[in-house]
């Protein structure tokens, strides 16, 4: 039984990635993404008893996306939720929180880390092409050392390593910036296209604020500059997506920069921002607002609570995740980029949560 | 050395094993130490040795020893 959904899980799955990544109007997208949500969820009742528990009072395969059920993203902190036996655990990835707060936990086994890995190459080649750039990572190499406690900083490093060759971290083990290393990466790709990757907070905070400090000129008018792990840290300077892309180009002529939106719990199938600025759901993912008091699905231009799903997940059910952000819909299958399907923009935290986000994992010294 | 030899012999020393244990059916994420690290040194010293360029498709399917072959024949290795 169980090995039969898996079978026409992959298939519909496989049949999915022959479809392009942007271009499917809404309403055909959801054609295809509800018979494999519906099938996870199936599968993850199977598999998962604290899935079926939490779900159980709506039975039966839904007939829209909207009405799928969905689980809060804190239930991964407090339970393990997995729906493989113990043996087939490849790795858990541990969700950012600094050492003061709780961290989810996601279990995975190599199928879903292969299907992660694949959907996130596929996705950010939409946005970086397939040659595979010089790297710069605002990061200190210390980061992956650390495999018994691998966490979202590690792995996203990891994951977007796949697009990069010669890597050079910007940072050493203190966090301070490694001059000597990012002016001789600059100089020996000058003019030359190179992807830069780092967490939000990080890159500002140790690279942006380093380059004005220290008086450094740098150019990397050809560079991508890849950045997530969410806005948090950075509300206190002030700085916005704007701010940061205007002061970004100013110190560098750098105007290749793309934030994306993407979470421990939904690795791979990323929200990538475009060249108008909206973040996109791609073929593997999707996005409902809903409303903070009633949980309504919301219409374009609302504020409320992100519900984001993926198809990726069969090892744990994360496939429904209602979050703890804050945002809206931008539109659907219009933005001017081109790209079909929902876009939006997250807007930041509901009250009360927790501060969390891939680049708040460095724990600052308060000073 | 012929290819199939530098092959192995980049294999055994990204994946830090002895020369006898690589073989075409050596599979990613069913052999231990073959995990996203070592996949990135491995892309690193396969490029060296045949003086090529893989792009982020080929290394997503670069899964076996045997499916290497197969994208480093795209690129005029023979084996």
């Amino acid at each position: 039984m169980t090995d039969t959904l898996i079978e026409e899980y992959e298939s519909h799955f496989n049949a999915l990635l022959a479809q392009p990544v942007y271009h499917l109007e809404q309403s055909q997208k959801e054609q295809l993404l509800l018979p494999l949500l519906n099938l996870l969820d199936r599968y993850h009742r199977q598999q998962c008893p604290a899935y079926k528990n939490i779900v159980d009072l709506q039975d039966g395969p839904s007939e829209k996306v909207e009405s799928l059920p969905y689980l809060a993203v804190r239930l991964f902190k407090q339970l393990a939720l997995s729906s493989i036996r113990k043996e087939s655990v490849f790795r858990v990835l541990q969700s950012s929180g600094t050492t003061s707060q709780i961290r989810s936990q996601v279990i995975l086994d190599s199928a879903t880390s292969a299907r992660q890995s694949k959907v996130l190459v596929k996705i950010l080649q939409e946005t970086i092409g397939k040659a595979r750039l010089p790297m710069l990572i605002i990061d200190s190499p210390g980061v992956l050392k650390d495999k018994a406690n691998f966490n979202a900083r590690a792995a996203g490093i990891q994951g977007i390593a796949f697009f990069g060759r010669d890597h050079t971290y910007a940072l050493d083990e203190n966090m301070n910036i490694d001059w000597p290393n990012v002016e001789a990466f600059c100089q020996k790709y000058q003019g030359q296209p190179v992807l830069i990757f780092g967490f939000t907070f990080m890159v500002w905070q140790y690279f942006i604020e380093a380059l004005l400090n220290d008086n450094k000129d740098i150019e990397l008018e050809q560079a991508i500059l890849l950045h997530s792990g969410g806005w948090k840290n950075l509300e206190s300077k002030k700085v916005d997506n704007e701010e940061f892309k205007r002061v970004v180009e100013e110190l560098t002529g750098l105007r290749n920069v793309f934030n994306f939106y993407g979470m421990a719990e939904q690795v791979g199938s990323v929200f990538v921002e475009c060249e108008a600025g909206h973040l996109h759901a791609p073929l593997f993912s999707d996005v409902i607002v809903r409303d903070p008091f009633n949980l309504e699905a919301l219409e374009v231009g609302k504020e409320g609570i992100l519900q984001v799903l993926s198809v990726l997940p069969t090892s744990y059910p994360g496939h429904s995740i209602l979050t703890e952000d804050l945002g809206k819909l931008a539109g659907v299958d219009n933005c001017s980029c081109g790209r079909k399907g929902k876009y939006f923009s997250v807007s930041g935290r509901l009250p009360k949560t927790e501060v969390r986000g891939c680049s708040d994992t460095h724990k600052v010294e308060s000073s | 050395m012929n290819s199939a030899e530098t092959l192995y012999q980049a294999f055994a020393s990204s994946l830090d094993v002895d020369l006898s244990e690589i073989n075409d059916d050596l599979a990613y994420n069913s052999f231990p130490k073959w995990d996203s690290t070592a996949h990135m040194i491995l892309v690193a010293e396969i490029e060296a040795q045949f003086d090529i360029m893989l792009d982020t498709d080929d290394i997503i399917d670069m899964s076996s020893v045997a499916k290497a072959k197969e994208i480093l024949s795209k690129y005029e290795v023979s084996f």
